[in-house]
């Protein structure tokens, strides 16, 4: 076996014990990396200098017998949404092709200072817009377990590099299932964390009242390793939410005796895989039968959230989004005239069609006369969403659904119908909503190979609940051990 | 609620978004945005007079003068820090010049 497929709570003791070097782990990632990257294709930008030397450093500290962090040495790979100081970050848009912040975003101050060693940067859906990352500017990210299908998205990019051994862990951002239904599809761990839990600041924004940034893992362990070293508030944000940060590993507990595990009826509806249903119904039994007590729930508006999401998000991004304007930084048009053909001519060349659509949607849903029957509208009903969920969190302490109606679907598949692949979202944009805590989870391959993602919901700030069940389920069965057979040289 | 929009509808968004597009694309855009917006229409099935609207899912976090019960302040204490060199700032401009972001010209030297 690789020491690529490694966790990094198992890599850490390697390290410890000077098994291996944090510089031979990342040449073992490189190479992993030439291997299977021209079929993969998950990085938009790889940093191996640095990287090298930050894998130096850590030895250091090794070799001189100090304390080191959990994650020092560990392979990390970062989406392109999230600033890194001196390393290009594209988004995935053409219009910042050449953007290279002068900043770290927090999260990155926090993992340099465990001392991880950065990877490269990944593909993602352009502006994290997309559930299948084919709207990216720059490429196509290939799922490893079948190089015809999509990884999901927005992170794609950021799962696909985990499932592939491409990386160790990585961090990805969730607006409406960024992060979760990627993993589901890519048969890897995937966490959004509360709203409020990680600082946003240097996460280039897209819908701010929904993005968060969190972890794609190998597992349970270092999914709770990765959010102890990104949560916390932030003077630098001030939606970061000042509320004690436990330490997640103290809810690594084998056992869910005692805990009721809700499953809301809305999610199995006719419109779900059967095979997805059987295998997320199975997970749940099997949590049932280590002792937890499953009862079902009601969230009534589950079947409005996307209409609402779409407003929501796409009226956030207009007026996010309004900053790319050619003057501050990124592409400008060569020939402009005046300032607001500029703007135009900039804007215009510059983004892609999602993001155009988006746009024109947020603006539409903020304009005058429009503003009360979309914007306002929409914002209710996010309160009758977040109500359910409310009342079903009086009753549960954990709410189980499937991730992703269906498993990962072939690349151009729903690229000509923009409506059906809002609909890929549909099992995580309610807990996006509520600004919940949530975790997919591998919970078995349908017949045709593919994963499935078991998503765990909690209550805001009731993340130890979330990994409890979760690493449970992960403890009693083998899922989180199947690997994808990457069929290289030029297939997809 | 208005659930179609037309042509001059989408050519109207358009301009406030600072886009533009070929009668190709605004027809494209146009049928696209009415078939999104039809679905979104799903909404009015639901009776919201009085619903209070969510912006932000920790409301006690957000900073209002005179604030609704529970808000509190989260506004920084005023103190002078460093900020970014100014050429940090302008490396990624797309034209810069002594120290300021080039934009083309908006005032005419005539009047």
């Amino acid at each position: 076996m690789s020491i690529c497929e490694l966790t990094a709570h198992a890599l850490h003791e390697k390290l410890k014990a000077r098994e291996i070097t944090a510089q031979e782990l990342t040449e073992a990632v490189y190479e992993r990396i030439a291997e299977v990257e021209p079929d993969v294709k998950g990085y938009l930008t790889l940093t191996k200098d640095s990287a090298l030397e930050q894998a130096c450093r850590a030895d250091t500290g090794f070799q001189n017998g100090e304390e080191m962090p959990p994650l020092a040495g560990i392979p990390i790979a970062i989406k392109d949404v999230i600033c890194t100081r001196g390393v290009r970050t594209t988004c995935g848009s053409k219009i910042l092709e050449n953007f290279v912040p002068p900043y770290d975003a927090t999260v990155m101050t926090k993992l340099h200072k465990q001392g991880v060693v950065m990877i490269g940067k990944t593909n993602m859906d352009e502006f994290a817009m997309g559930s299948s990352t084919e709207n990216s500017a720059y490429q196509i990210t290939h799922n490893p377990w079948n190089l015809d299908t999509i990884p999901g998205g927005s992170s794609g990019g950021s799962a696909a590099v985990v499932s592939a051994d491409t990386a160790i862990c990585s961090l990805g951002s969730d607006t409406g299932g960024s992060i979760r239904q990627p993993a589901a599809l890519c048969g890897v761990v995937g966490m959004k964390p509360t709203y409020g839990r990680v600082s946003r600041y240097g996460l280039v924004a897209f819908a701010s009242s929904l993005d968060q940034i969190g972890p794609f893992t190998k597992d349970i362990t270092d999914c709770a390793l990765v959010l102890n070293a990104i949560c916390g508030s932030d003077a630098l944000d001030a939606t970061s939410v000042d509320v004690p940060v436990p330490d997640f590993t103290q809810s690594l507990i084998n056992d869910v005796k005692g805990l009721k595990i809700g499953v809301p009826k809305e999610y199995f509806t006719p419109a779900l895989d059967p095979e997805i249903a059987d295998s997320v119904s199975a997970a749940i039994a099997v949590l049932e039968g280590l002792g937890a007590t499953v009862e079902e729930v009601s969230l009534p508006h589950t079947e409005y959230a996307i209409a609402t999401y779409y407003i929501i998000a796409p009226a956030e991004a207009s007026a996010n989004l309004a900053r790319y304007d050619g003057v501050r930084y990124g592409y400008r048009n060569a020939n402009p005239g005046d300032l607001i053909s500029m703007y135009k001519k900039t804007r215009s060349e510059g983004f892609g069609e999602e993001v155009k659509r988006r746009i024109m949607l947020g603006t539409f849903a903020l304009s005058a006369g429009y503003q009360d029957a979309y914007y306002k509208k929409a914002q209710k009903v996010r309160t009758l969403i977040k109500s359910d969920f409310d009342a079903a969190f009086e009753k549960v302490d954990v709410i189980a659904t499937p991730t992703s109606p269906t498993p990962a679907f072939k690349i151009g598949e729903r690229t000509a119908d923009p409506l059906q692949m809002y609909l890929s979202d549909v099992m995580t944009t309610p807990a996006s909503h509520a600004g919940l805590p949530g975790i997919s989870v591998p919970c078995g391959l349908v017949k045709s190979g593919l994963p499935v993602g078991l998503q765990l919901l909690g209550a805001p700030f009731a993340e130890e609940n979330v990994l409890r069940v979760a690493y449970t389920f992960e403890q009693n069965t083998e899922h989180h051990r199947q690997k994808p057979h990457i069929q290289t040289n030029g297939v997809g | 609620m208005e659930t179609t929009i037309t042509v001059d509808g989408v050519r109207h968004v358009a301009n406030l978004a600072r886009l533009e597009f070929n009668e190709e694309e605004t027809a494209h855009f146009t049928e696209q945005l009415a078939r999104i917006l039809d679905y979104i229409g799903k909404l009015n099935e639901l009776e919201t007079d009085d619903v209070p609207p969510t912006s932000h899912i920790h409301p006690h976090q957000i900073f209002i003068l005179g604030a609704e019960d529970g808000a509190r302040h989260v506004a920084k204490p005023d103190v002078v820090k460093p900020s970014y060199p100014i050429e940090a700032v302008l490396a990624n401009a797309p034209e810069a010049e002594e120290g300021y972001f080039g934009v083309p010209r908006v005032v005419d030297r005539s009047h």
